[in-house]
C-alpha cells in the first residue's frame, strides 16, 4: 500500500464558508420552527391533560373545577391566563364545593420541586398530595412519591387556621420517620430526609398563604357555575 | 478499516459489535451511564440517539462537498443540536411522563462525542447509503448496549423489567444499582464479558489459522 502524500487544498474562499455557515444555519432554523409548531399544540394538550389528571387524583370527589387566583388586591379572584402555580376550586355534582387543590413549590436536595395538594374546607386539613415535577435523586429522594407511610401522612394532615383566621394554627413540619405525634407533622423518610423536609417546608408555605385566603373568599365563589368540565 | 474494502452490510455489522460504540469504543458514557437506570429510559435514550445520528449523518453526508473544512466543526454541531431540539418536542409531545424521566438528558445528546465522532470520521467522508447504514449500525448498536445495562440495573436495583414487578413482595432491591454508582457497576459487568468474549473469538480465529496453514 503506498503512503499517502501531503494533500494540497486550495485555500477556501470566503464566500463558500459564508454559504455554508448561513446556509446550514436557515435549514436548522427552519427545521426548529416547523417541529415547534407542528408539536406545539400537542405539547399544550399533555401538559393541560397531565395537570387535569394530577387534579382528579389529589381530589376525587370534585366532578368539576374553577382556576382561580390571588388579584393584587389579596383576593381570590377567576384566574387568567395559564398561571404558573395554578389553584383550583372543586366542586361535586350538585355544584356544591368540596375542596381546593392548589400548585406549590420549592427548592428540595437537587432543584426545585413541584407539588400538587388538596385542601378540605370541611376537615381544615390537606387530604390528598402529588408530586408534578421533581429531579430528586432516584430510589432516594423520589421516595416521597412511593413510600407507603409517607402518603399516609396526606390522609388528612392538619391545617387548622388560628382563631383571626390569618395563618395557620400549627406549623407543617416534617419530622423523622416513627415520631409523629401530631396531626400537623409529617412522618419523614429516613433516607430522603432532605426531600421529605422540603415536602414540608413547601406545604406550610403554601398553606400558610392559602388556605386563609381559600377560607374567606372561596364560599363567594361556591355559588358561581364551575365553568371547567372534567 | 484503512484502505480496506468494507462490504455494505458490513458499514451497519461493525456497529453491533466489533467496533460497538459503547463497549468497544466506550463512546457517549454520559448518558450510557446516567439514564440506563430502567429499561425503558434506556431504550428511549438509545432510540433517540438514533434518530440524532441517522438524520445529522445523512445531512452530513448530503452536505459534505458544500461544507468547506474550515467550516466543518460549527456545521456539523448546528445540525446535531437543530435534531436533538426536534427530539426534544417530539419526545413530549409523545409522553411527558418519558420526558420527564429523561430530564436534561435529551438536550446533551447534543455533545455525545458519538455522533459528532461518526459524522467527522465517516459521514463527511462517505457516500449517503454508506453513511446511513454506518448511522443505523452505530445507533443500534448504542440502544442495545444501553439497554443491556437498563436491564441489569432495573432488575436489581427496582426488582422490575420495563416497570412490570418480577419478585414476590418483601424483594430487598439493590438501591445502588439505580443510583449513579449503579451505572458504573453494570457498564464495568458488560465491559467484563464483553472484553472476554471478544478475546476468546479472537484466540479461536488465530488457532484456526493456524491448523489451517
Amino acid at each position: 500500500m503506498n503512503t499517502p502524500g501531503p494533500v494540497l487544498r486550495p485555500a477556501t474562499s470566503a464566500w463558500s464558508m459564508y454559504r455554508a455557515i448561513v446556509g446550514i444555519g436557515a435549514l436548522c432554523a427552519l427545521l426548529i420552527v416547523t417541529v415547534y409548531q407542528t408539536t406545539a399544540a400537542r405539547i399544550r394538550e399533555n401538559q393541560a391533560r397531565f395537570l387535569a389528571l394530577a387534579v382528579a387524583e389529589v381530589l376525587p370527589a370534585a366532578q368539576s373545577t374553577v382556576a382561580v387566583e390571588l388579584s393584587a388586591e389579596g383576593r381570590l379572584a377567576a384566574a387568567g391566563e395559564a398561571p404558573a402555580l395554578p389553584v383550583f376550586l372543586g366542586y361535586s355534582a350538585d355544584g356544591e364545593l368540596v375542596g381546593a387543590v392548589v400548585t406549590a413549590q420549592g427548592m428540595g436536595y437537587q432543584d426545585n420541586i413541584r407539588v400538587l395538594y388538596a385542601y378540605s374546607f370541611e376537615l381544615d386539613a390537606i387530604v390528598g398530595f402529588k408530586v408534578l415535577d421533581s429531579k430528586e435523586t432516584p430510589g432516594l429522594g423520589d421516595k416521597v412519591e412511593k413510600e407507603p407511610h409517607f402518603i399516609a401522612n396526606f390522609e388528612r394532615l392538619d391545617a387548622t387556621l388560628t382563631p383571626d383566621g390569618n395563618a395557620l394554627l400549627n406549623p407543617i413540619v416534617t419530622v423523622k420517620q416513627g415520631e409523629k405525634e401530631e396531626p400537623w407533622q409529617l412522618d419523614g423518610i429516613t433516607g430522603a430526609t432532605i426531600t421529605s423536609e422540603a415536602i414540608g417546608e413547601i406545604l406550610n408555605d403554601s398553606a400558610n398563604t392559602w388556605a386563609p385566603v381559600l377560607e374567606r373568599d372561596s364560599s363567594a365563589f361556591a355559588s358561581s357555575e364551575p365553568t371547567e368540565e372534567q | 478499516m484503512l484502505g480496506k474494502e468494507v462490504s455494505t452490510t458490513d458499514e451497519f455489522v461493525k456497529g453491533l459489535w466489533r467496533e460497538n460504540p459503547v463497549f468497544v469504543q466506550v463512546l457517549g458514557m454520559c448518558p450510557a451511564l446516567a439514564v440506563s437506570n430502567t429499561a425503558i429510559n434506556a431504550l428511549t435514550m438509545g432510540l433517540a440517539t438514533t434518530f440524532v445520528l441517522l438524520m445529522s449523518g445523512i445531512c452530513v453526508s448530503a452536505l459534505r462537498n458544500f461544507i468547506p473544512r474550515e467550516a466543518r466543526i460549527v456545521s456539523f454541531i448546528c445540525i446535531i443540536a437543530s435534531f436533538v431540539t426536534a427530539v426534544d418536542y417530539i419526545i413530549q409531545a409523545i409522553s411527558l411522563e418519558l420526558s420527564r424521566s429523561l430530564g436534561a438528558f435529551i438536550a446533551l445528546i447534543v455533545v455525545n462525542c458519538l455522533i459528532l465522532g461518526r459524522a467527522e470520521a465517516f459521514a463527511s467522508k462517505n457516500k449517503l447509503t454508506r453513511s446511513v447504514l454506518d448511522a443505523l449500525g452505530m445507533g443500534v448498536g448504542f440502544t442495545v448496549a444501553l439497554l443491556w445495562i437498563g436491564v441489569v440495573r432495573e432488575i436489581l436495583g427496582s426488582g422490575s423489567l420495563f416497570g412490570v414487578a418480577l419478585f414476590p413482595d418483601g424483594f430487598q432491591t439493590w438501591t445502588v444499582m439505580v443510583l449513579p454508582s449503579g451505572g458504573f457497576f453494570a457498564m464495568a459487568m458488560w465491559l467484563l464479558l464483553v472484553n472476554w468474549l471478544k478475546e476468546r473469538q479472537a484466540r479461536a480465529e488465530k488457532l484456526t489459522q493456524e491448523a489451517t496453514s
